[in-house]
């Protein structure tokens, strides 16, 4: 039985998991009973009531009211309980208890992005205490994206203009991964994240490590935490540093070469030029490529931004 | 002769037996010859074989894409193309197998050429509407195929906006092809449902109206109703992408929820477009292979007719996790479980008409029982869907992948097939290769489960659909799913392969191989030109095979003007004497 689980859904880590799991063996136990005997039935007729010769008669037979009104009263009482059972598990989980502990989270093409009250940020990375209910207050930067952690069975959409909202208690300190859902272009399949379930404790100390956010590590050289950073969020989705063709150009031998633009234009790529187009990415539009990505103005800080310019500065 | 006296209260009329002959020299594709009279046919036949013709012809188009598809899910990551070709082509798989083959598949194929026969009618009800039905499709398809060529498109065939409204290439020029297309389906709708209030035989009451009939009956009242939702849906995403209007997108003021509504709002009962017509195949194919009275005919119409107007009202289920209110979904998850019932009574009312039946497992019947498993999962997983909270966790990912592929492809392409089969001797006066086509109907139907059935546990274990890339956990499943790809590619190619060799070789046909009741085979193979040289009476059901044949091959003993409909016609069974030899 539990080799069965496992084979069909990944581990049940938040409060309300369970709950969707039940729902889950019971719709498809019933499904799967009514299945075999429907199969069954059929394989029998066919066998036994096989045509013997091209005279055979058969009974004129046209309805059965008792027979046909069994089978839909059995039926709508069945799925009258899946709906029943599926709205108020779906009740539980939308209704968000009031000592919820908020997170924003902003999607974009191709990162999430964490934001905490005391100004911590995260990108990728969801961190939150264990045993706590989280409420996740979402919204969109650029086009619809979806917000799916399948160890919680939860999944909300996230959309530009307006807020979305879900909530969940991860019992357990553990890992669980986030996908984009809905689908959002080149990188959807890359828009990967990671919930990352603390104690309590840890917890704290995380976020008071990460207080008002984006400050270099002592132990990275500029470079390093450049390179770190690209990872983070997620630039190398696009911006291949081995030279290959991704979405966006090649960060490898970039810096100091010469770029030619859409416009016809042309520069060569310094400093200047890299940290406009991180902050105004429309500004010049790189021949061949298209124009898809984000700004970074305000959500990188200027120390940020010279850490990643070095690390391409590297990438000869 | 034979002849018998059918009286009514109000009129006496003399009906005569009209056998059909089985090869007769002249027949509907020799009466008229020629590329012209091809290309200028107001013949509901011919219209409908250039249906099936182009349908064919996007269908492969449709699968090569799938086994691209599949073939670069080999391996995570890039395996031979890019993500962006990867994004065209799952949005081109999908926008050319749904509003390229199943909508029109088996109304416009199948449906222009049976419905008339079925109703005893000379031609479809506005024939030439019919040809411009058929030209718009052509149309609308060469102009999603210059869409294709010119820049292409990567918005999935849902178009949510505002990714449509801001993503790159010919969305503009797709989205006009299928407002076009739209347009050949409302013809289509509109014409089959004068037809069948209009055109049908003298005696050809309701209740004896075949029940592949009520299908597309349902199925026309959906297309003419939902589809000017979708044209007009698809003309704001164009106003908005030309002329800057915001409807859909925020960052114009628009409401990109707006759109999943107004999208879904056909997309939903097109659903039912594309399955229903083939619920009608199945009540024919059935009847036919088990000579048997189909059981609970009125219940299997009218719950056609309550899938198409509760299934208007459901399009919300596709939206639980898209931000709309608690109460919305709650509403629309309850309406989900209704149009579940008449579907379930339907599965019901077929197996219980096998009991006690005569069962011939021909080919056309083994698919059909193809359809039973592969629908029957399609729809159980969609009552999974339906409810809330799995919806949360399953929404979008290979779960509904499957789901949908078992009812479209496990459902309505094996209804097609079945129809396509047990049609073909009348359509081509040609038998096919039945031990081949038994083979072909065992290759589709396990490539297909190999195919698909590994993409539910995927599905259930978290793998989103639309993705290039995914985690090493799901290679196994997804190697697996694409081995039963090719083995279904193979099984559909090996379809073709007999049925165009019989077109050549095969044996000629009987009038009614089949030993059928229904009206469309009580006529000649091919049949002629204008279908009957008779007008058909109808004093008997479709199904009833208690009765002998002679009493299903009655036609007026003098046709009066030639349409021989007269309305105030009324033929009954009361004071009947049928003298037979």
């Amino acid at each position: 039985m539990d080799a069965i689980k496992d084979f069909l859904l990944p581990p049940a880590k938040s409060t309300l998991a369970e709950q969707t799991d039940s729902l889950f063996w019971f719709v498809h136990g019933s499904s799967l009973i009514l299945t075999i005997g429907l199969i069954a039935v059929i394989i029998y007729f066919v066998y036994k009531y096989r045509r013997k010769s091209e005279d055979d008669v058969t009974p004129h037979i046209t309805h059965n009211n008792a027979l046909e009104v069994t089978w839909s009263v059995i039926p709508l009482v069945l799925v009258l309980i899946v709906f029943g059972w599926g709205y108020q598990i779906f009740m539980n989980q939308t209704v968000v208890p009031d000592d919820a502990y908020e997170v924003n989270v902003t999607a974009q093409k191709w990162i999430w992005q964490f934001q905490y009250e005391n100004g911590a940020q995260s990108t990728g990375k969801l961190h939150v205490p264990a045993d706590r209910p989280i409420k996740l207050i979402m919204s969109s930067k650029d086009v619809i994206h979806s917000f799916f952690v399948p160890d919680y069975r939860l999944k909300q959409d996230v959309v530009p203009g307006q807020y979305t909202e879900m909530w969940f208690n991860a019992p357990e300190p553990g890992e669980s991964i986030i996908y984009c859902t809905e689908y959002c272009g080149d990188g959807h399949s890359d828009m990967l994240g990671e919930v990352i379930v603390h104690e309590e404790e840890e917890f704290e100390n995380w976020l008071a490590e990460n207080a008002g956010g984006g400050s270099k590590p002592d132990e990275l050289a500029p470079e390093e935490w450049g390179e770190q950073l690209a990872q983070e969020w997620a630039c190398t989705t696009c911006h291949s540093t081995d030279g290959s063709q991704m979405t966006g150009p090649t960060w490898q031998g970039t810096f100091g070469s010469e770029q030619s633009f859409e416009d016809g234009s042309t520069v060569t790529v310094d400093e200047n030029y890299l940290r406009e187009s991180i902050l105004e990415p429309n500004a010049k539009v790189v021949e061949g490529f298209p124009a898809v990505m984000n700004t970074y103005q305000g959500q990188l800080n200027d120390e940020q931004i010279n850490a990643i310019i070095e690390y391409i500065k590297t990438l000869k | 002769m034979d002849t018998a006296e059918s009286s009514s209260t109000s009129k006496k009329i003399q009906v005569q037996r009209y056998k059909p002959d089985d090869n007769p020299e002249k027949h509907y594709l020799n009466e008229e010859t020629g590329l012209w009279s091809w290309l200028t046919t107001v013949d509901h036949k011919k219209i409908g074989i250039m249906f099936l013709g182009s349908i064919t012809f996007f269908f492969f188009i449709g699968g090569i894409m799938a086994l691209l598809v599949r073939t670069e899910l080999w391996t995570p990551a890039k395996t031979f193309i890019e993500a962006n070709t990867y994004n065209q082509l799952f949005t081109l798989h999908g926008a050319i197998m749904i509003f390229l083959f199943l909508v029109p598949s088996v109304p416009a194929a199948l449906g222009n050429f049976i419905l008339p026969l079925q109703l005893g009618a000379k031609d479809v009800a506005f024939p030439r509407l019919n040809l411009m039905s058929f030209y718009l499709y052509l149309a609308g398809a060469g102009i999603a195929i210059f869409s294709i060529l010119n820049g292409g498109i990567d918005t999935g065939w849902t178009f949510y906006t505002p990714y449509s409204s801001t993503t790159g290439g010919a969305v503009t020029t797709m989205v006009f092809g299928v407002f076009v297309i739209g347009f050949s389906s409302i013809l289509t709708g509109v014409n089959f449902i004068t037809t069948i209030h209009k055109m049908r035989a003298p005696g050809l009451t309701w209740d004896k109206l075949p029940l592949f009939c009520w299908g597309l009956y349902a199925t026309s009242i959906i297309q003419i109703l939902a589809t000017p939702v979708l044209a007009i849906t698809l003309a704001l995403v164009g106003m908005e992408r030309i002329l800057g209007i915001g409807i859909f997108d925020p960052a114009m003021g628009g409401d990109p929820i707006l759109f999943q509504h107004f999208f879904w709002f056909y997309s939903h009962p097109a659903v039912y477009i594309m399955i229903v017509p083939g619920f009608g195949v199945v009540s024919e194919i059935i009847t036919t292979f088990s000579r048997k009275h189909i059981f609970g005919y009125w219940a299997i119409a009218l719950s056609s007719l309550a899938i198409a107007f509760i299934g208007f009202l459901v399009w919300g289920h596709h939206m639980f996790v898209s931000g709309q209110a608690s109460l919305a979904s709650m509403v629309f998850s309850f309406l989900t479980f209704l149009v579940g019932i008449p579907t379930g009574i339907k599965m019901f009312n077929w197996t219980a008409t096998l009991y006690k039946g005569s069962i011939d497992l021909k080919s056309p019947l083994l698919y059909i029982f193809g359809f039973f498993f592969l629908f029957l999962v399609g729809g159980l997983t969609g009552i999974v869907l339906g409810s809330i909270a799995l919806d949360v966790h399953l929404h979008d990912t290979y779960y509904v992948v499957a789901h949908f592929h078992f009812v479209m492809v496990g459902g309505m392409v094996m209804a097609f097939l079945a129809g396509l089969h047990y049609w073909w001797p009348k359509i081509t006066g040609r038998m096919y290769n039945e031990t081949m086509a038994k083979i072909a109907c065992g290759i589709i139907f396990v490539g297909f489960n190999v195919t698909f059935l590994p993409q539910f546990v995927m599905g259930s274990q978290g793998m989103p659909r639309r993705y290039f890339n995914y985690i090493e956990q799901f290679q196994p499943f997804h190697q697996v799913s694409t081995v039963g790809s090719f083995v279904l590619g193979l099984g559909f190619l090996m379809v073709f392969y007999y049925l165009v060799r019989s077109l050549f070789n095969g044996k000629p046909a009987t009038a009614n191989p089949w030993g059928s009741r229904a009206l469309e085979w009580q006529i000649n193979t091919r049949p002629p030109l204008h279908n009957f040289h008779h007008t058909p009476v109808i004093v008997n059901g479709p199904y009833d095979y208690h009765k002998p044949m002679e009493e299903f091959q009655l036609g007026l003993a003098e046709s009066s003007h030639g349409d021989g409909h007269d309305s105030d016609l009324e033929v009954t069974s009361d004071g009947k004497e049928i003298k037979a030899e």
